[in-house]
C-alpha cells in the first residue's frame, strides 16, 4: 500500500507520457509516447549499444568516484590533525567550492587529451570538495574524551588517527560521500558529451544529434534508473555501516 | 614496581580561549596524594578541579610546576592511569565486549586472555547478556558501567574519575557508589575522584580536597577516616551528617564566590 503510495506519482506520469503525445497534446516529434521509448530501449539492449556505452561510464565513475572519496577523506582529515596544512588548503577549498566543475572539463582535456583519463578527472575534480569537507568537519567533530580515551589505554596517535577519529567522522564522510556520488554522475555526462567516443552521455547527444529522439529518450532514462539505483544501493550500505547509531 | 603515590608540585594552568583573555584555571595547586588512597578533589563547577585530573592524566600539557607518579613526571597518558569521563566516552561504534577489549588489545594480551578479561570485567559491573549491544541501546547506568569495566580491565594502578556518576539519577548513583568501592576492596587502587557533590565525596573517600573558587587553589583538605565501614549505613551516622556540613559550609563559601564571578565576567 505505502510503496503503491509512493510510486503513484511515477505511475501517472508515465500514463500522462504515453496519453498526451498519442492525443496530440503534446507534439510526438519532441516527446516519443513512453512505449515508443521503451521499444527503442529494448533494441539499445539487444544491439548491445546501451551495454557497452553503460560499462564504459560505469568504469569511469567508478575510478573518478573511487579516486575522489580516497583522497577527499585522506586531505580532509590530514587538514583537521595538521593545521599549517588547514591554513595552506582551506582557503583554496573554500574558493573553489562553489565553482561548477564542469567548467574545467574543457581544461582536462587541453590537459589529459580526449579519452577516459580527462573524464575520470572531471569526476574525481568534481566529487573532491565535498568529501574533503565532510571529512575536515567529521574528524573537527571528533569528541576529545574519545581520543583521549584511546590514548589512556595505550593508543599511538597514528592509532588514534585510524581507531577514533576515521570511525568518529564516518558518519559525516558517508554523507558527503552521497553528494559526491549525485555530483559524479553530473560531471561523468557532462564530460562524455563534450568528449564523446562512449558512454552514456556520448550515446545520448549522438542519438539526439542523429534524430533518433525515442532511442534518445530511452537513453535518459537508463542514466537517470542506474544514477537512483546507485543512490539506493549506496544508501542501504551507508544504514548498515552506520547501524550503531540507533 | 614503582609506586603510585602522586604529587602535584607548585601547578598552575592556563586557559587560552580562542577567542577573549586567558584565564587562570589553576593557581600554584600542591597536593600529595598517597598509595591506595581514595582522594575525593571537592569543588564549584569552573573551579579547575577537572583540569587538574586532565593534567594527571597527561592528556593536557603541565606548563608550570610539576606532576608526579611513584616518583616519575607525568609528561603524557598512559595506561598506568586509567580514566572515567562524566559522559562515558565510550566508542559509539563499538559494541559493550569491544569496547572493554579495545584497551586490552592495546596492551597487547594474547586472544584468549583478552576474552577471558573482557568477559570477567563485563560480569563484575553485571552487564552479561549485554556484551553484543551498541552503547545507543544502553541505559546512562549501564553506559557508565562499560566505562568502568574499559578502565579497570587495563588494571591500571591509578584510576582517574571525572564527576563519573554525574549524570545518572539518584538511584543508579547510589547503586554505583557501592559498585565502585566493591571493586576497589578487591582491586585497590589510588583513585582521584572530582565530584561536586558533597555528600559523594564523604561516602566514597578517604580524603576530600575542597578547592576554592578560580583560579582553584587548595583550600583544605578534610581526613574523612573509613576504618571499619558501615556500608550504606554510615550516612545515618552523626560522624557522616558532620563531615557533610562542615565541607557544605566550606564548598558553599567557594560557591557563591564562584558566582559572583561569573555575573561580572564581560
Amino acid at each position: 500500500m505505502s510503496a503503491l503510495k509512493r510510486y503513484l506519482p511515477l505511475l501517472l506520469l508515465a500514463l500522462v507520457w504515453e496519453a498526451a503525445p498519442r492525443l496530440h497534446i503534446i507534439d510526438p516529434a519532441s516527446v516519443p509516447p513512453l512505449s515508443q521509448v521503451a521499444t527503442a530501449w529494448w533494441d539499445l539492449l539487444r544491439s548491445g549499444d546501451l551495454v557497452s556505452n553503460g560499462l564504459s561510464s560505469l568504469e569511469n565513475l567508478s575510478a573518478g568516484l573511487a579516486l575522489g572519496v580516497v583522497v577527499g577523506i585522506s586531505l580532509g582529515v590530514l587538514m583537521a590533525w595538521y593545521r599549517p596544512l588547514d591554513e595552506l588548503v582551506h582557503p583554496l577549498v573554500r574558493a573553489l567550492y562553489p565553482m561548477p566543475k564542469s567548467a574545467l572539463i574543457p581544461v582536462m582535456i587541453l590537459w589529459l587529451g580526449l579519452g577516459s583519463a580527462s573524464k575520470i578527472a572531471s569526476i574525481f575534480i568534481g566529487c573532491l570538495l565535498p568529501v574533503v569537507l565532510s571529512a575536515y568537519n567529521g574528524a573537527r567533530g571528533v569528541d576529545r574524551v574519545l581520543i583521549w580515551s584511546a590514548l589512556a589505554a595505550g593508543a599511538s596517535r597514528r592509532a588514534v588517527l585510524w581507531e577514533v577519529i576515521l570511525p568518529s567522522a564516518l558518519p559525516e564522510i558517508l554523507a558527503g560521500t552521497r553528494n559526491a556520488l549525485a555530483l559524479s554522475f553530473i560531471l561523468l555526462v557532462s564530460s562524455e558529451f563534450v568528449i564523446g567516443q562512449r558512454g552514456l552521455g556520448y550515446l545520448i547527444s549522438f542519438l539526439g544529434e542523429g534524430g533518433a529522439y525515442d532511442a534518445m529518450f530511452a537513453g535518459v532514462l537508463t542514466v537517470a534508473a542506474v544514477g537512483f539505483l546507485a543512490d539506493r544501493v549506496y544508501l542501504a550500505v551507508m544504514r548498515s555501516a552506520l547501524a550503531w547509531r540507533e | 614496581m614503582a609506586g603510585t603515590g602522586i604529587a602535584f608540585e607548585s601547578v598552575s594552568h592556563t586557559y587560552r580561549p580562542a577567542r577573549g583573555r586567558p584565564v587562570l584555571a589553576l593557581d600554584r595547586v600542591s597536593l600529595a596524594v598517597r598509595e591506595r588512597e581514595f582522594l575525593a578533589l571537592l569543588g564549584p563547577s569552573g573551579c579547575g578541579k577537572s583540569t587538574l585530573l586532565y593534567l594527571l592524566g597527561g592528556f593536557l600539557p603541565v606548563e608550570t610546576g610539576r606532576i608526579s607518579v611513584g616518583g616519575a613526571e607525568v609528561t603524557g597518558p598512559g595506561p598506568d592511569r586509567g580514566i572515567v569521563f562524566q559522559n562515558f566516552a565510550l566508542f559509539p561504534w563499538k559494541t559493550v565486549k569491544q569496547n572493554i577489549l579495545y584497551g586490552l588489545e592495546k596492551q597487547k594480551l594474547p586472544r584468549p586472555e583478552r576474552e577471558k578479561r573482557a568477559q570477567e570485567f563485563i560480569d563484575l559491573v553485571h552487564l552479561m547478556g549485554f556484551e553484543d549491544s551498541y552503547p545507543s541501546q544502553l541505559s546512562g547506568g549501564m553506559k557508565q558501567r562499560v566505562a568502568i569495566a574499559r578502565t579497570l580491565a587495563i588494571d591500571p594502578a591509578i584510576l582517574l574519575m571525572d564527576e563519573p556518576f554525574g549524570a545518572l539519577d539518584a538511584q543508579t548513583r547510589g547503586l554505583m557508589h557501592e559498585e565502585l568501592l566493591g571493586i576497589i576492596e578487591r582491586r585497590p587502587k589510588t583513585v582521584v575522584f572530582v565530584t561536586h557533590d558533597v555528600r559523594e565525596a564523604v561516602y566514597l573517600a578517604d580524603r576530600v580536597a575542597v578547592m576554592s573558587a578560580r583560579p582553584g587553589r587548595i583550600k583544605e583538605i578534610v581526613e574523612i577516616g573509613r576504618d571499619g565501614r558501615l556500608g550504606p549505613e554510615i550516612v545515618k551516622s552523626r560522624e557522616f551528617i558532620d563531615k557533610v556540613d562542615y565541607l557544605w559550609d566550606s564548598v558553599r563559601t567557594e560557591a557563591l564566590l564562584a558566582q559572583s564571578q561569573k555575573s561580572t565576567e564581560p
